[in-house]
């Protein structure tokens, strides 16, 4: 007995998640926060640990699950050739490298290109979707799982600008947002085979924002779909609608869940509350002062941050959304700021990485540094590093050995 | 030296049989390849594929030719399953110290009879493997039936054009004019033609992508609120070119246009008038001497359908996204002698500047892009 527990503690550790491990698109839980420790602050040269080239171009975050960073890349002149790299994280080793054929629309604006939305992981496998919406499914050790194309499968699936909407994977099944002027969905792959569990009509509009988990204590789980039409909540496992919010949200930016609420991108910044039982989340507070740009909110230490891409980086009290100072970085910005040991890591799209204290009177830059790349994706953050992924390379700063 | 040559050619022949012969994928990996081929649409056959793709991904070098001659035939979907494999253990493989049979892959890379994206995936194996003799290889593939093949063969010659600019500027006329000729990519065509340009000889650029350029139009049909994309307005039912119509804003008759744009538009702002929620129709003449298949290649940021003959191709109802040469790319059969090209295209009610354009471009191509121009 006692061994047949350990057995399947040990099983379950081995097919799990690590603590600090960065799983998607602004992280484990959504909101750009890493309980990393040791991640420095005072950047310099040195702060390079090391840097590497990729073969193609991408703005989509790098995931780092445990010794290993996974990153997407468009190549070609068409953006037609899609690859997921796997480094190790010590040293940027590549480890492997898989292609694929894209099968549905490449086209999209000069900015961004086939890799911009990031992968999601649940500790068993990477998957990750494209601007042409194929979607791929690769063990840890790439080790080929599923492919679907979903551009093909929906010839009108797809945006002349590209698509950006990342996934996320909860409850066994990978949501993939397919939103846009035509052939507008949102599918429920189921994670083992990628086949559709549900696949859901949602508005004929553009859309650039991602999924957000939405966990609950005693609540089943929820996917929170941000749209020019509001937000709207449904079953992961089944794409039932549980509720929905319908006076309309940003296209861009993504919403982020704090304390059990949400802080959207609508009308400036709008928050509400879901309550279990009620038809719909109740509104808590709206500011038309705080403008997110491309980048998303993000809260830290009780503080919502929110930057425009001019790179005017603003801070409210999340409680009441009352301004409380504001403060110029250095350069334009698409990369939406994380954070960990309350600093936020903020990248300019001329890749200056510049590290706020937010938690004083007023923000303080503490330290910047250089990287002379274009930089329009999310940084993320594990290991007791940053890892930043430009246009050409990824670049580990911080962090010594895999803890 | 005939006999050099026939000697060569029955050589190249053999290790070209012992290829195409499928012998040498035992009973087991040949079956797991089946599965990889039989996925399709909506996931189909993932779940027996992905077994599969672990025993395929077991290959030995000496089978990776085999397997990439089992490529042809498969669709776009099992492409992918198959590439993944066949890099997967060619990784493990050259890890390990095995050789990979640099003439097999030369020889499945000259045969055009085995399915293109086979053959990119041969030619990049062989760049792992030899990157000078990759490059050496490059000049074969000019006219090649594969496009990353073909781009790649022309970015190469443009490279030596580059080079002869400053001591030879006749020279690289020359090899620029040879790399236009066998280019089929939109991009690599502009960006020739603006060498060119530089060295002061300039490309008839609509000839060179041959729109289709003279038309017929009609319009301003009504497009608010977006519903004119959807609604049947009577030159979808039946085209007669002498009937007056009940337009937008009153009776609308068909008129003839040629477009003197060297990127092939059909402007409607232009012939018809600056209109928003409006739709209208233009529709060719396109005469083949063969029935054939072909690729009709549209740009267009307005809502828009294709007819060819009275069948709907495709249609979209995206508004201001953006647009490009050769945006969408439509398989289409074409009858010997007269056929019927019919466009809607539809603008919707967006008052923002960059939201003005109401107009597309169209050509007739073969399936690498070359242009099908119409013989009458």
């Amino acid at each position: 007995m006692k061994i047949s527990l350990l057995l399947t503690a040990a099983l379950t550790v081995a097919g799990s998640l690590g603590a600090a491990d960065w799983t998607q698109f602004r992280g484990p839980n959504g909101d750009g926060l890493s309980s990393e420790t040791g991640v420095p602050v005072r950047l310099e040269p040195s702060s390079i640990t090391w840097s590497v080239s990729l073969p193609g171009r991408g703005l989509s975050s790098p995931l780092i699950l445990g010794d290993k960073v996974f990153v997407t890349v468009g190549s070609g002149a068409r953006q037609d050739r899609l690859h997921v790299l796997c480094f190790r994280v010590t040293d940027g080793a590549l480890l492997w490298e898989r292609q694929f054929w894209a099968t549905g629309r490449t086209m999209t604006h000069e900015k961004i290109g086939a890799a911009t939305p990031t992968p999601a992981s649940d500790g068993k496998a990477i998957y990750a979707i494209f601007s042409s919406n194929d979607c791929v499914a690769l063990d840890l050790d790439g080790r080929l799982l599923w492919f679907r194309g979903l551009g093909r499968d929906y010839p009108n699936a797809s945006n002349s600008l590209g698509m950006s909407s990342s996934l996320v994977v909860v409850d066994g099944v990978v949501v993939a947002m397919v939103e846009n002027d035509s052939e507008s969905f949102t599918a429920g792959l189921d994670a083992r085979t990628g086949v559709n569990r549900w696949k859901l009509d949602r508005p004929k509009k553009a859309n650039w924002t991602s999924p957000v988990v939405f966990k609950s204590p005693g609540q089943p789980n929820r996917v929170l779909l941000q749209s020019a039409q509001g937000v709207t909540a449904v079953d992961p496992t089944t794409g039932k609608i549980a509720w929905d919010i319908t006076e309309g949200a940003s296209t861009v930016p993504s919403l982020v869940v704090n304390q059990g609420k949400l802080v959207i991108p609508a009308n400036g910044i709008t928050v509400v509350e879901p309550v279990p039982g009620e038809a719909k989340p109740k509104p808590v507070w709206h500011s038309a002062q705080l403008r997110p740009g491309t980048a998303s909110p993000v809260v830290v230490g009780g503080r919502l941050l929110t930057l425009n891409d001019g790179g005017i980086l603003t801070c409210a009290d999340v409680q009441d959304g009352k301004r409380l100072w504001q403060l110029r970085l250095k350069g334009s910005f698409s990369a939406t700021p994380v954070a960990a040991g309350g600093h936020l890591y903020c990248v300019s799209e001329d890749g200056r990485v510049q590290v706020v204290d937010p938690s004083k009177a007023e923000g303080v830059v503490v330290s910047e540094l250089p990287l002379e790349q274009t930089v329009i994706g999310t940084p993320s953050i594990a290991a007791g590093s940053i890892f930043v992924r430009s246009d050409s390379r990824l670049v580990r700063l911080g962090g010594t050995a895999l803890r | 030296m005939a006999r050099v040559h026939s000697v060569l050619a029955a050589s190249v022949l053999l290790v070209a049989t012992a290829i195409n012969s499928g012998a040498a994928l035992p009973r087991k990996l040949a079956s797991s390849v089946e599965r990889l081929k039989a996925v399709g649409a909506e996931g189909q056959g993932n779940a027996a594929a992905q077994a599969a793709w672990n025993e395929v991904a077991k290959a030995k070098a000496n089978q990776i030719p085999e397997l990439l001659v089992a490529m042809d035939g498969a669709n776009d979907y099992a492409l992918n399953w198959m590439r993944a494999a066949i890099e997967t253990a060619v990784q493990r493989e050259t890890t390990a110290g095995a050789k990979l049979s640099l003439k097999s892959l030369e020889v499945l890379l000259r045969d055009t009879q085995h399915h293109p994206r086979a053959r990119r995936l041969a030619f990049e194996l062989i760049q792992k493997l030899d990157a000078s003799r990759a490059q050496a290889l490059l000049p074969e593939f000019l006219q090649d039936p594969g496009s990353e093949l073909r781009r790649e063969a022309v970015a190469q010659l443009m490279a030596r054009a580059a080079g002869q600019t400053t001591a030879a500027k006749a020279s690289a006329v020359t090899t620029y004019r040879q790399a236009l000729g066998f280019s089929r990519e939109a991009d690599q065509i502009e960006d020739i033609a603006k060498r060119l340009q530089d060295l002061g000889d300039k490309v008839d650029l609509a000839k060179t992508f041959g729109w289709v350029a003279k038309w017929q139009l009609i319009g301003p049909f009504d497009n608010a609120g977006e519903v004119g994309f959807a609604k049947v307005y009577p030159p979808e039912e039946r085209l007669d070119l002498k009937a007056e119509l009940a337009g937008k804003s009153g009776p609308v008759k068909w008129f003839p246009y040629e477009t003197r744009s060297e990127y092939g538009l059909v402007d409607f702002n232009q012939a018809i008038s600056s209109l928003k929620g409006a739709a209208g129709y233009a529709t060719a003449e396109f005469w083949s001497d063969s029935a054939r298949t072909a690729q009709v290649r549209l740009g267009c940021k307005n809502g828009w359908k294709v007819w060819v003959n009275g069948a709907l191709i495709f249609g979209r109802d995206e508004y201001h996204r953006s647009a490009e040469i050769d945006q969408y790319r439509l398989p289409v059969s074409l009858k010997a002698g007269k056929n019927i090209l019919l466009v809607k295209c539809t603008q919707n009610e967006q008052t923002q500047d960059w939201a003005k354009e109401w107009e597309f471009q169209l050509r007739v191509t073969d399936e690498q892009g070359t242009p099908i121009v119409s013989t009458r």
